[in-house]
């Protein structure tokens, strides 16, 4: 698969290591989660530990069951770790409630899913500025971000759009201001390419890694397409449930991209 | 902040979805129609059995203690009254005799379909109890003339004022004799077994009642209660239960037990208030069953809202909201749409709105939304944030 040269000059730009002192935004520590089959005990995640600096961008790959969702899923406090913790923004989430893991999550993580990621009767503003809200947080500057926000990802033009106006990859990109909007700590998407053809692929995961880059967040991206992972920092490689390996060197991870071993 | 937040999505969802929230709200606007005009016929009929009784400005009725609270059942003569006078407390009794007859139209019958007004024919004695307060005309000159005291409804349905003479035909042994009665009165509310009332004195009723071919002693006066005003102070009921105990073979009820005992009363309401049950019941499934549906269709928003952070309050909060206006936008279309139709009415419809009754019936409606809407609530709440990543507990 050849990639546009646009998308190769545009990724070259970004500098793939943040620049920051302050503490990894992210820490796993050997997060394990079982579930119990009958007298059977299945290990989705055993033992996976890991780190994310600010402005560092994550892909998470592996192939179908390897435990992707369910890490993504305790990293973003969904989901309780059967052993292990989680730490995000030097706080500890597994000893939380569940209302105040609600909190925790509106406040801290930025979230784009695979389905149901925008609501049909807000508008393209309003589902961004939805973040806002729930935060407590409607300033004028903040909504002339999300403005600004949604010109970066070319949407400045459908700012009063139903999201059923929008195609696919234009919705997924009104979702990424949504998970920026409130400056979280860490970013999270889950498969956020799956439903886009490999062009608009391409140009979401590209304008999701610049936009991790520039505010400094830590994003993670869980994705089962390896050619996706060319504008990432870091690839997590799952197999059936184990970090099978971390790959961070530019060279391996455009090897990687480009269908290495 | 968070109620702010509700009932922004809450709107925001329904402005957005008008045709879908307007159909809802319409089907609760028919029920609130129907609702109301159950209520409104429920009333007016019992108002039709109740209304002369409701108001004979006493507090008891004695029955014949025989009758088993039933007036036809129940005859005196004129000896029972001094009876009923003597009992300590009683400050004034009155004769009170119920029969029917017709009123023929004014001018004449026009048609052969032109059979005249049914009324109720109540006798009574003038200055007494049972006696009418009238609101126009003098009220009765006599206790013998040949005049009588129309009921609104009756001067309505006949087009008689006060002046007119007005002839009411009854059949008396085998013929229809005529008697002609100058129209001396109209008093407010006086329907009596769902026909108007025409009031006369008791001895004119004597007169102009429909009766049998043998009467038993033509030459006394029968009627079918005594009505009893006590004097001021005067526990009514003690007051029954002396002249109970005083006056032999009666039984004193108040107005209320009198009129419930009119045959067909108290069977015309709880058939009523069961279709109004039944048809509140239904406003709670159909509102329900909407609402679940609309639930189940958004599961994935709910949790896509809950992993993004909206607490389980927020969404319980516009979930709530939103059910809330939709019934009440669809009560109040509902309201204003049986109000405009109940005006177009011509006033002869036996339905009648009044305050309490439809202030019930709107209560009920209000929570039909919201009792319907309980279902939804729960599987709103019970949507897990996990189920965003497609995973579930
Ligand atoms: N609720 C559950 N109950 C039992 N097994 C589960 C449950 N959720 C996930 N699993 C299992 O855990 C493993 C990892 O699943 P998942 O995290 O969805 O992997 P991936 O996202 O990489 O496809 C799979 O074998 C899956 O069948
Ligand atoms: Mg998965």
């Amino acid at each position: 698969m050849t990639v546009p040269a646009s998308h190769d000059a545009a990724a070259s730009t970004f500098p793939n290591t943040p620049a920051g002192v302050t503490g990894p935004a992210l820490v796993a520590d050997g997060v394990t989660k079982t579930y119990q089959l009958g007298d059977q005990t299945i290990y989705a995640v055993k033992d996976v530990s890991l780190e994310v600096q600010p402005g560092e961008f994550v892909a998470l790959v592996g192939p179908s069951g390897s435990g992707k969702t369910s890490l993504l899923a305790m990293l973003a406090g969904l989901l309780r770790p059967t052993e292990g913790y989680v730490r995000i923004a030097d706080e500890e989430i597994g000893s939380m409630s569940d209302r105040a893991l609600t909190r925790f999550r509106r406040r801290n993580i930025g979230f784009t899913f695979q389905a149901n990621n925008l609501l049909p009767y807000l508008t393209v503003l309003e589902n961004v500025t939805l973040m806002l809200s729930l935060n407590g947080r409607t300033t004028p500057a903040a909504v002339d971000w999300a403005k600004e926000l949604l010109d970066q990802l070319g949407l400045g033009d459908r700012l009063r759009n139903l999201p059923s106006q929008l195609s696919g990859g234009q919705q997924q990109r009104v979702s990424i201001a949504r998970a920026l909007i409130h400056r979280p700590a860490v970013v999270l998407a889950d498969e956020p390419t799956a439903s886009l053809d490999t062009e608009r692929a391409f140009q979401v995961v590209q304008t999701f890694a610049q936009l991790v880059h520039d505010n400094r967040r830590a994003g993670i991206m869980v994705t089962h397409d390896l050619r996706m992972v060319r504008y990432v920092d870091k690839v997590v490689q799952m197999r059936d449930g184990v970090l099978e390996r971390v790959v961070d060197a530019p060279e391996e991870i455009r090897a990687l991209s480009e269908g290495a071993p | 902040m968070t109620v702010l937040l509700s009932a922004s999505l809450a709107l925001k969802e329904m402005i957005r979805n008008v045709g879908r929230f307007a159909s809802i709200s319409a089907v609760i606007a028919l029920i609130t129609v129907l609702i109301l005009f159950l209520a409104g016929l429920g009333e007016g009929l019992a108002l039709g059995n109740r209304q002369y009784l409701e108001s004979v400005d006493g507090q008891l009725l004695v029955y014949q203690d025989t009758a088993d609270v039933q007036i036809a059942a129940s005859q005196f003569d004129r000896s029972i009254i001094a009876s009923v006078r003597r009992v300590e407390g009683v400050e004034d009794v009155g004769a009170v005799a119920f029969s029917s007859t017709v009123i023929e139209p004014l001018g004449g019958r026009q048609s052969s379909e032109d059979a005249g007004q049914r009324v109720s024919l109540i006798g009574v004695e003038p200055g007494r109890p049972g006696a009418p307060r009238v609101v126009q005309g003098s009220g009765f000159t006599s206790s013998s003339g040949n005049e009588v005291v129309l009921g609104r409804q009756a001067a309505i349905r006949t087009g008689a004022s006060v002046g007119d003479v007005i002839t009411v035909r009854s059949t008396q042994g085998a013929v229809d004799e005529r008697y002609d009665l100058r129209v001396v009165g109209i008093a407010d509310g006086q329907q009596y077994q769902i026909s108007p009332g025409a009031l006369v004195p008791l001895i004119t009723f004597d007169r102009v009642k429909p009766k049998g071919e043998v009467q038993a002693d033509p030459s006394s006066l029968v009627f079918n209660l005594v009505a009893v005003r006590a004097e001021p102070g005067v526990d009514a009921e003690v007051l029954g239960e002396r002249i109970e105990r005083e006056v032999r073979s009666v039984e004193a009820y108040d107005l209320v037990t009198a009129y419930e005992n009119v045959p067909g009363y108290t069977a015309q309401k709880s058939t009523v208030d069961t279709q109004t049950g039944f048809t509140l019941v239904i406003g709670i499934l159909v509102v329900g069953g909407f609402f679940q549906i609309q639930t189940l269709q958004k599961l994935g928003q709910i949790g896509m809202l809950k992993a993004i952070g909206a607490s389980n309050a927020t969404i319980a909060i516009s979930t709530v909201l939103q059910i809330v206006f939709t019934n009440l936008i669809g009560v109040t279309i509902g309201a204003l749409g049986t109000a405009a139709l109940a005006a177009t009415f011509p006033a002869t419809v036996p339905i009648v709105f009044r305050e309490g009754n439809v202030l019930v019936a709107v209560g009920g409606l209000l929570i039909i939304g919201p009792l319907g809407g309980l279902v939804a609530l729960r599987a709103a709440l019970r949507v897990e944030p996990l189920t965003a990543l497609g995973l579930a507990k």
